[in-house]
């Protein structure tokens, strides 16, 4: 979480440096076209497949162990048979206190939707304004600095006050901690288009509606794409804090809620779930992202 | 045909550094005719590039004039093209869309779309890629995307081509085989070019004029050297012509001689 929220500016360009260097490995892609009609890499399969597989067996194990004389914390399989259950009904509602598994993630992230959307609004045209123009990158970086590195749950009170309610303050949290990622990152990647693209541009005489769309946007785009996803991970870390505090429908509220009923089996599931929530949303930034990243030529 | 299609006149540039005050080039008068080909040659860091920048209006020189077409240059004009050493495609776009964009600029107000196509594909034909117009830049090879670069700035049918070292990156036998279609090209446009180059064979094989400058600071124009060899000029023929041995003798004798390029003291 941390990494993720204090993301200076130089590690947002590193960060976007590996995503540019994924592409030249594409024309290797027809490699396995050709492995096809060779006899099946049985060794190769198995040196992708087994370490994983190892490493989830290991970490089962090791929980299995420790949890064979403990009356307190369930077993993995005692945790299974729970998720089993709860998995088959995940959209039951039996009132606001007690609704299924699927609705409280789905109330969590429609709240990330929202307060990411808006961050995304705003911060996007906000940093392309402070990469363009020196006068506001010197305005704003100050302030930028100063407010980046607070904790977002910081700004939950703040919410609370202003709009009076705990749904809006929650997205109000997740707009706050969003926001600086995207800002960086696009005006990073503003402040980096090459100099060559920007001499083409003043040959070629451009109007300045064809220099932003033809070249400062696809040029800025892969940054971009790493704030967003920055942002996103982000999110969805402070989602969890946030909705543990406000109450209400989702995926944190449910954590605590459990807590709260000493079922340690959900707080578990709850975990595994959040988890594969992220990894999801992760890999869907990343593929859009790769689809969006040009080699520099 | 106009004597004095490009003029610049007593051009100075001082670069203001973090290190203090640089002075790049001290007057400089050059004169290009239309339909000339003239070629800048000089050690590296002599300033033959912010030369060809002033002419492009990329910068503007610190005092002196320079004239294109009875026009003060103030800024840069789709009159003036420059195929730069890095051909600076736009990777996001094909390299009919590269081309499209600058023929988009200079001819988008006057002509219909069916036109602005057919003439990016005609500029892409006369550098041989047609066939290439719809695949991207990272999928061809360097001297095509070179050629693309030309091609693209031929497409605006400019008054004056530019070319900073536009074969420099590429190796021996892709830029003996660009020079000889660059070669065909200007004798069928009939284009005015002022090109920067390091490479001696490139500048004799090419030029009307070569003009050799000093080593910066303060670099200036030393000598200029008229090539009056017949065109169409074939390198083959001419690897044993003697007038063509006597100016690349010329050339050398300038750059190494008297010209040598003195490393730095310190």
């Amino acid at each position: 979480m941390v990494s993720a929220v204090f993301h200076s500016p130089r590690d947002a360009a590193n960060e976007a440096r590996p995503a540019a260097s994924d592409k030249p490995k594409a024309p290797a892609a027809p490699a396995p076209v050709a492995k096809a009609r060779q006899p099946v890499d049985w060794r190769g399969i198995v040196l992708k497949v087994l370490p994983p597989l190892v490493g989830i067996a290991a970490l089962v194990g090791i929980w299995a162990l420790l949890t064979i004389k403990s009356s307190t914390f369930p077993t993995p399989l005692a945790t299974f048979k729970e998720a089993v259950v709860l998995f088959s009904d995940p959209f039951y509602s039996n009132g606001p206190n007690d609704q299924g598994l699927g609705w409280n993630i789905l109330f969590s992230l429609q709240r990330v939707a929202v307060g990411f959307g808006l961050a995304a609004l705003v911060g996007i045209p906000f940093g392309f304004m402070i990469g363009r123009f020196d006068f506001l990158s010197r305005m704003f970086s100050p302030l930028i600095s100063l407010l980046r590195p607070v904790s977002p749950l910081a700004w939950l009170p703040i919410g609370l006050l202003v709009f009076k309610a705990a749904n809006p303050a929650a997205i109000w949290t997740i707009f706050i901690c969003s926001i600086w990622p995207m800002i960086i990152n696009t005006a990073v990647g503003v402040q980096r288009v090459p100099a060559d693209y920007l001499n083409v541009a003043r040959v070629l005489n451009l109007s300045e509606w064809k220099v932003i769309t033809k070249i400062l946007f696809p040029a800025v785009l892969p940054y971009m794409l790493t704030g967003v996803r920055l942002s996103v991970g982000t999110a969805w870390l402070v989602i969890v804090a946030a909705e543990m505090l406000t109450g209400g429908v989702g995926i944190g509220f449910w954590v605590w809620d459990e807590w709260n009923n000493l079922n340690v089996t959900h707080i578990l599931i709850a975990i595994f779930v959040i988890g594969i929530v992220g990894l999801l949303l992760e890999w869907a930034l990343v593929s859009i992202a790769k689809r969006f990243t040009y080699d520099d030529v | 045909m106009t004597r004095n299609f490009i003029q610049v006149q007593n051009a100075e540039m001082v670069f203001n550094t973090k290190k203090g005050r640089f002075h790049a080039l001290r007057e400089i008068n050059l004169n290009v005719a239309q339909g000339e080909f003239v070629t800048l040659i000089g050690h590296s860091g002599c300033g033959k590039s912010t030369l060809l920048n002033l002419i492009a209006g990329l910068t503007l020189p610190s005092s002196g004039a320079l004239i294109c077409d009875n026009r003060e240059i103030a800024a840069p004009g789709p009159e003036r093209a420059v195929v730069f050493q890095n051909h600076s495609l736009l990777p996001w776009l094909t390299c009919e869309e590269n081309v499209h964009l600058a023929v988009e600029r200079v001819f988008g107000a006057t002509e219909s779309k069916a036109q602005l196509k057919a003439r990016s594909l005609a500029a892409l034909d006369l550098v041989n890629m047609g066939h290439a117009a719809t695949k991207r830049p990272h999928e061809i090879s360097g001297g095509m995307k070179q050629r693309v670069g030309i091609a693209r700035a031929l497409a605006m049918e400019p008054k004056v081509l530019l070319m900073d070292e536009p074969f420099g990156a590429l190796d021996a036998l892709t830029r003996a085989h660009l020079q000889d279609e660059l070669l065909k090209i200007v004798a069928r446009t009939q284009s005015t070019v002022v090109m920067v180059t390091h490479d001696v064979d490139e500048a004799v094989l090419l030029s009307d004029r070569i003009v050799m400058m000093t080593n910066g600071p303060a670099a200036t124009i030393g000598e200029i050297l008229s090539i009056e060899l017949e065109r169409p000029r074939n390198r083959v023929e001419l690897a044993e012509d003697t007038k063509y041995v006597h100016y690349r003798k010329e050339v050398l004798d300038f750059l190494y001689t008297r010209h040598g390029h003195v490393e730095k003291a310190a």
